[in-house]
């Protein structure tokens, strides 16, 4: 029944677009081996790096898009850039997407729906990110003034202008992860959330320690030798401890949620850390696949986003995606029994706890989410099979094409159905399916 | 690394030093450009019989002046000595001294060839004295050039002639620039069959306007080990010459390994030759890619130097484990697949470490004899089928890994050879790209040397 109707959905698409292929870089931890990387240096690298490994130089792709979280001004067509910094054609066209978190993913299904009407045949989408080379701005009161001095015209009225400079104004304004509605850190927001579930220590711990684990065991059987290629001297993601145990990540004092009157269990083991990275995937149509002799991964069968308002606490900051999935499961006449793998990214430990308790909960899926009861549970072995961000690292941008593919080719290995879900700031999450050929 | 002295003695004043005190004056070597011209000025046919006839009238085809005899004052590109008739030690003498005075006019950057019949064939111990006697002053003539000049051997196997294809191959892989660290060295040839060399005619008769730019188009290599140094200069030469790249090289290395394959245009491919599904891998990838596999370039290769009674288990297992045994099990594995051309060619990198022995490389050097011993066991099963086998083993060069030498013992490394430099990268690729083309089809279980007359293991 539930195989009929995917089918019947797919049949509805004009064409398929497949997943042909990803590269990333290996992520390394804020002020670690990118510290003087830039987002558009990252950016190239693993654009070249994806060209070298399927022989694209000079080829003019139908459409590229990537984007940032963390962007300078000057970064205005950062795609583009990269492009011509990258051994593509320079013909190649491009655009910049931002969505926070879900960026990459974002790009994936807005070039996967272009070469399903036909639009293009080929595309290359992902994302970048630097916490490490983040832009800083001048205060807003030292801006006023700058902006203020280039209108002016005479020296007194330059003088007048300058003697209304305070001390405060030279400050800069550095980013930060603060939700601009809140006032509250992303971490600040799982924290009530996890804690509204009931989200034990010991869980995402759990998690945590399985994050690292699964993402050690692929590198040591080579799952990522074509799909990584290294970058300043990292082959790995610097995050990574293959050899972190339960009682390791159970030392680690709390970081946030310490304001909250239930106990704090959200540790920088259980939580992820900011990160510099980028990661990219090759899309095709079939035609597209076959007339080059390159593989076919996947298929993107659907995608659907979500947002949730957090802002006047009815839900969750980063409970997007679990409002996203029962919709895509629906249109798709699914259900999660339908899945072979699961990859809810793992902003933190809590976030995807808090998710799957969610879709546990009859009443919480039926007065929420308007379900007729729970949407189900997820076998924890189907799960982020190869690791997620806790142990990869999340720069921001960059994770969608890190999952999409991861997963595509776990599919291409193993068969059957994967579902993507990434949550995002603002409320909003993007979920995806992805399905074996055959 | 540049070789300082090198630059520095031929610049005029220090050149007058050098030879006033009897120092080495290596010269700067006469290497191809794609258009080179293959001799501007004559080419001396020395010999006389059926064989130095056809082969003189076969060099007038390829747009170069020829002669018979050396006239007075006259330059010569190169000199060509047809010796296939020799039957008795007596019969070298003419020729050779006619040789001599062609010596004396050869231009800078100059080539000997001598073309002969091989011992292992005669009739009797007469006719071997002849013909390894021909061997032996070839050697000798290459040790006195000068100038950058080489002289090399072309040796007939079985019924072979002196104007047949792979024999012209050969030549004119020796004549040209492609061929500048190549001293010393024979090349032994045999008619290979007309399926195996089908675009042969293409690649090596019409001299002049004929001669495919591109000997290697539409065909698909392998290079291991292609991230940097010897292997990222073999990618480049064999794409040059038309071939599409798989660049092959650890995962760890992929950084240099993108860099390689995006400027030959080629495609990546991140894999540890010794995983035992290493063979596999590349056969899935060219398969789905190119559909067959024309070159396998077995470049990959690594030192763990320490003397033997300092030797541990792990230095001498990795070294062969990488040079040798991946080898080995990756052949298996691309001979037993369709995808491996019936005309395909496996190029493996030895070394003369192979063939002298060097202090400190008691496991480098079991590799890479390895790699002869393997490469001439299976040229044996090869023997005339279409497909080849053959090795090229380097001496001194000028790489990331000599640069680690000490600076003094670096030097006179260099000029330990008849050249007096150490050799480049791109001579090692040369030599490879020629054995890879269909030109050298009768070329099956060589060791060329690509040494400049390195003294060591001569």
């Amino acid at each position: 029944m539930a195989d009929q109707a995917g089918a019947q959905n797919a049949a509805q698409s004009p064409r398929t677009a497949v997943v042909i292929g990803g590269n990333r870089i290996p992520f390394a931890r804020a002020g670690g081996a990118y510290a003087y990387s830039s987002n558009k240096d990252m950016l190239i690298a693993a654009l070249d790096g994806l060209v070298a490994r399927f022989g694209l130089q000079g080829e003019r792709i139908g459409e590229v898009a990537a984007g940032a979280v963390l962007k300078h001004s000057r970064d205005f067509n950062l795609t583009r850039e990269a492009v011509l910094g990258s051994a593509l054609s320079p013909q190649t066209p491009a655009y910049d997407l931002q969505q926070a978190c879900a960026t990459g993913l974002e790009t994936v299904v807005g070039l996967s729906n272009k070469i399903k009407l036909g639009q293009i045949e080929s595309g290359i989408a992902g994302g970048v990110d630097s916490a490490s080379d983040a832009p800083i701005a001048v205060s807003e009161g030292l801006r006023r003034v700058l902006l203020d001095l280039s209108r002016a015209k005479t020296t007194p009225q330059k003088l007048r202008i300058l003697s209304t400079l305070r001390p405060k104004d030279l400050s800069p304004n550095a980013p930060g992860t603060g939700e601009p509605r809140t006032g509250l850190s992303m971490g600040e927001h799982q924290a009530i959330t996890t804690a509204a579930w009931k989200i034990t220590r010991e869980a995402q711990d759990e998690l945590a320690y399985r994050s690292h684990h699964n993402l050690a065991a692929a590198y040591e059987r080579g799952f990522f030798s074509d799909l990584m290629t290294p970058y300043r001297g990292l082959t790995r993601d610097a995050n990574l401890r293959a050899d972190t145990s339960l009682e390791k990540l159970a030392t680690l004092k709390p970081v946030f949620g310490k304001g909250l009157d239930t106990p704090a269990t959200m540790t920088a083991g259980n939580s992820t850390p900011l990160t510099d990275g980028a990661a990219l995937v090759l899309l095709g149509s079939e035609e597209y696949a076959t007339a080059n002799n390159l593989p076919m991964l996947a298929n993107i069968v659907d995608a659907e986003a979500a947002a949730v308002d957090f802002v006047h606490g009815e839900e969750g900051l980063l409970m997007g995606g679990v409002h996203a999935v029962p919709r895509l499961l629906e249109r798709n006449g699914l259900t999660l029994d339908d899945f072979d793998f699961f990859e809810i990214h793992e902003a933190f430990a809590g976030t995807v706890l808090s998710a799957l308790a969610a879709w546990e909960d009859e009443d919480y899926c039926k007065r929420v989410l308007g379900l007729d009861g729970a949407l189900g549970s997820i076998d924890r072995s189907r799960l982020n099979v190869h690791g997620s961000s806790l142990a990869a690292g999340h720069p921001f941008a960059a994770t969608g094409g890190r999952i999409v593919a991861s997963l595509a080719k776990t599919l291409s290995e193993q068969g059957g159905r994967g579902l993507i879900s990434i949550c995002a700031a603002g409320g909003q999450g993007v979920v995806a399916i992805l399905e074996a050929r055959n | 690394m540049a070789d300082t002295y090198l630059d520095l003695v031929n610049t005029p004043l220090p050149a007058r030093i050098a030879k006033a005190l009897g120092l080495p004056r290596p010269s700067v070597l006469r290497r191809y450009t794609p258009g080179e011209v293959l001799a501007s000025k004559p080419v001396l046919v020395a010999g006389s019989g059926p064989g130095a006839d056809a082969l003189a009238e076969e060099l007038l085809g390829w747009d170069i002046e020829v002669r018979r005899h050396v006239l007075p004052g006259e330059k010569l590109s190169a000199a060509v000595v047809v010796l296939d008739g020799a039957t008795r030690p007596t019969d070298l003498a003419a020729p050779m001294l006619e040789l001599g005075q062609a010596v004396r006019m050869l231009v800078a950057g100059g080539r000997v060839v001598g073309v002969f019949r091989s011992s292992t064939d005669a009739s009797g111990p007469t006719e071997a004295a002849a013909r390894q006697g021909i061997d032996g002053a070839i050697r000798s003539v290459a040790h006195e050039l000068r100038g950058g000049a080489t002289a090399n051997g072309i040796i007939l196997r079985g019924d072979t002639t002196t104007t047949d294809p792979t024999t012209l191959g050969a030549l004119r892989f020796l004549l040209s620039g492609k061929s500048a660290y190549v001293d010393g060295q024979f090349i032994e040839v045999r008619s290979a069959p007309a399926e195996s060399i089908a675009d042969l005619a293409a690649s090596t008769t019409a001299a002049g306007e004929g001669v495919p730019d591109q000997p290697l188009a539409r065909k698909t290599a392998v290079v291991t080990g292609a991230a940097r140094g010897i292997g990222a200069k073999i990618a480049e030469v064999l794409a040059r010459d038309g071939a599409r790249i798989v660049a092959v090289d650890v995962p760890a290395a992929g950084e240099q390994l993108v860099e390689v394959a995006n400027r030959v245009g080629g495609t990546a491919l991140q894999l540890d030759i010794t995983e035992p599904d290493a063979g596999a891998r590349i056969l899935d990838h060219v398969g789905r890619r190119f559909g067959r596999l024309d070159i396998l370039v077995h470049n990959a290769g690594i030192t763990r130097d320490k003397l033997l009674a300092n030797m541990d288990a792990s230095r001498w297992d990795s070294v062969i484990a990488v040079n040798i045994a991946s080898q080995l099990r990756m052949n298996e594995q691309v001979l037993a697949s369709p995808v491996f051309s019936d005309t395909g060619r496996i190029v493996s990198l030895a070394s003369t470490s192979g063939i002298a022995g060097n202090r400190g490389q008691s496991n480098y050097a079991a590799s890479k004899a390895g790699v002869i011993g393997m490469v001439r066991a299976q040229a044996a099963v090869f023997d005339g089928a279409g497909r080849t086998i053959n090795a090229v083993a380097p001496g001194f060069i000028e790489t990331d890994m000599t640069a680690k030498i000490p600076a003094l013992t670096r030097q006179v490394a260099r000029r330990l050879s008849s050249l007096q430099q150490g050799g480049l990268p791109v001579d090692v690729a040369e030599t490879i790209a020629f054995l890879a083309s269909d030109a050298a089809a009768g070329v099956n279980g060589q060791v060329v040397r690509v040494c400049g007359q390195n003294l060591v293991g001569a």
